[in-house]
């Protein structure tokens, strides 16, 4: 790795606790002061988005940072860690968080009711988020995914309509479950290794006794899958996701998909160190399975925020995708499937808050009756259109950067079957992202009538939109942090029957 | 069969159990009653197989950690029961139902 791991990181610990606390005591203060909600909780997100790029500065300087909370030891006390995965995902939320904070206090602007619950809703949606990236125990991750359910069922809920509710409960029944699966699994670990650290555990899982380790992997990744709503376990993403308000449904798209596609990265990384090929190869086709699926009913949507949610069960499928890529040897694929995360995240944010726009616009996100949208909100269509190209994966955006490390593996290790269906599923992705572009430049049979949008909110949506362009350029800069595999995953021993390569 | 495995096999049997009724009654109630089984049957396996060193012959009692991680657990899903029915009481009263329906989609 080329970030030093034995660096002191000085300025790391303080950093880490501010992601964590700015945000937590900014959702307690929108809570106690539901007037104040908009203005206190834009000044905790561009505090909180202020100390994650400290952090991710001091973690690109110095190299991981480690803080113990309390002082106390590692097995028993809480460490915190931030390495370059952590800071990469951090540095994400916070763009995104700070974007969609902005568009929120234009598009709760009028509708006090949702103003007051979503600021301390969504602020400690943000603590939970940052508390996960940078948790180094199995348990506190635990506590923080719960949160994160908590938090993201809530903010689905916010519109309070029955579709919206019915979509929040579906949401945190699933969450629930899968916490569940996962928490079993930090149960047998803690049976075979006797703690919850992960570099402790890491250490131990060889050990340790394999039936108790390979069920305990099984019970935690499949918990981690559904609530990453990889296929089949999509069913409760596109009604959660389409029913929510704007600012929630990018949130909820963008940042907690990311959140438990993290977890099970860490865990498969660094932990479980590599697991076994026909884990892998499992993870591969379902992935496979999801971007044609996803891809499919997205091109079949008549809802444009449908469309968007079945678009992400799509590009779910592409970050496994890496998974047999990664264990047959091509660690480039891991930076392919971050940098598709991280080019998602943005580009996703950018899509939904573009939807609420138009249903802001229009009263409505029927695609077929877009009418001529791009005369009125030229703003908002070039933000759609920008971020499409990066869901397409067209250069230069991210999304090119990351489809192309995962094809770079793909050709290198002749699977031409996963070359097709990468390339597949950016071509389905453009069919359905031109579908709704060729519909807004088209008249309506029907004149509606339309309301304005605040300027706040094309702006947001075209900067989010033009840092997923942007982050195609940036691959130099950004490539150090996600250097992933041979130099952790090669220590540990393989996991399931059969692994390795 | 030993202390420890017994208990274990309580738990997942709980587990098994819960995730069938998750699975096949409509009822939201009856499917928060199902995740309140299963953490219960997850947090039996937490606490019946939990020690702190292994391989060595400690009784089950010595190891406090896993209680405070499992009393960490009822709190998380005493709040998760509370918001689910927050929300099936708001879905009854909009709608009448206390079934999520078949608004899936696909």
């Amino acid at each position: 790795m080329p970030l030093d791991p034995s660096g002191p990181g000085l300025a790391g610990p303080a950093w880490m606790l501010a992601v964590v606390f700015l945000p937590l005591a900014g959702a307690l203060l929108c809570f106690l002061l539901p007037r104040l909600a908009a203005p206190v909780g834009l000044v905790a997100a561009a505090l909180t988005a202020a100390s994650t790029l400290a952090l991710t500065l001091a973690v690109m300087a110095d190299g991981t940072a480690r803080t113990q909370l309390g002082g106390w030891a590692a097995p028993l006390g809480i460490l915190w860690r931030a390495d370059g995965l952590s800071v990469a995902l951090l540095a994400m939320t916070a763009a995104v968080g700070v974007t969609v904070s902005l568009y929120a206090t234009a598009y709760f602007r009028n509708d006090e009711h949702e103003r007051t619950f979503f600021w301390p809703l969504w602020l400690l949606l943000w603590t939970a988020l940052n508390a996960l990236f940078v948790s180094a125990d199995l348990f506190n991750l635990y506590v923080t995914l719960e949160l994160l359910g908590f938090a993201a069922a809530s903010l689905t809920a916010l519109g309070g309509s029955a579709a919206a509710l019915t979509g929040a409960i579906r949401y945190l029944l699933v969450s629930v479950l899968g916490s569940l699966s996962y928490l079993l699994g930090v149960a047998l670990i803690y049976h075979g290794c006797g703690t919850v650290d992960l570099a402790l555990v890491a250490a131990c899982v060889p050990d340790a006794p394999r039936p108790a380790m390979q069920v305990a992997a099984g019970a935690m990744i499949a918990g981690l899958l559904l609530k990453t709503a990889l296929f089949p376990f999509h069913f409760w993403l596109p009604p959660a996701h389409g029913s929510a308000p704007a600012p929630v449904s990018a949130v909820l798209s963008a940042l907690v998909v990311k959140a438990s596609f993290y977890l099970v990265l860490r865990l498969w990384v660094d932990v479980l160190g590599g697991g076994g090929r026909w884990v892998a190869e499992l993870l591969g086709v379902l992935g496979a399975a999801a971007v044609l699926w996803g891809s499919v009913l997205a091109l079949r949507q008549e809802r444009l925020k449908l469309l968007i949610a079945y678009s992400t069960v799509a590009q779910v499928g592409y970050l496994f995708i890496a998974f047999p890529l990664a264990v047959a040897g091509g660690a480039v694929a891991w930076t392919g499937a971050l940098y598709l995360a991280l080019a998602h995240g943005l580009a996703k944010a950018a899509m939904f808050l573009s939807a609420g726009n138009l249903l802001r616009f229009g009263g409505h996100d029927r695609i077929a009756e877009l009418d001529s949208a791009v005369h009125r909100l030229p703003l908002t269509l070039t933000a759609f259109a920008l971020a499409g190209v990066s869901i397409m994966g067209l250069p230069p955006s991210g999304g090119f950067i990351g489809k192309w490390l995962l094809l770079e593996a793909a050709f290198e290790q002749e699977r031409f079957g996963l070359v097709a269906v990468i390339l597949l599923g950016g071509v389905l992705a453009a069919a359905y992202v031109f579908k709704v572009v060729g519909h807004a430049f088209t008249p309506a049979a029907r004149e509606r009538r339309i309301r304005a949008v605040p300027p706040g909110m094309e702006w947001s949506a075209l900067l989010l939109a033009a840092a997923a362009i942007v982050l195609g350029l940036t691959l130099p800069l950004i490539s150090p942090l996600l250097q992933l595999g041979p130099a952790s995953a090669a220590s540990a021993v393989t996991l399931a029957a059969g692994g390795g390569a | 069969m030993t202390q420890p495995v017994f208990w274990a096999l309580v738990g997942m049997a709980l587990v098994v159990l819960a995730l069938y009724a998750l699975i096949v009654h409509a009822h939201l109630l009856r499917k928060v009653l199902a995740l309140n089984v299963m953490s219960s049957g997850v947090f039996l396996v937490f606490i019946g197989l939990a020690r702190r060193t292994p391989g060595e012959d400690v009784p089950m009692a010595a190891d406090p950690v896993p209680q405070a991680m499992v009393l960490t657990g009822i709190v998380v899903a005493v709040a998760a029961t509370g918001l689910a029915l927050a929300l099936i009481v708001r879905l009854r009263v909009l709608t009448g139902r206390t079934t999520l329906g078949d608004d899936t989609g696909d």
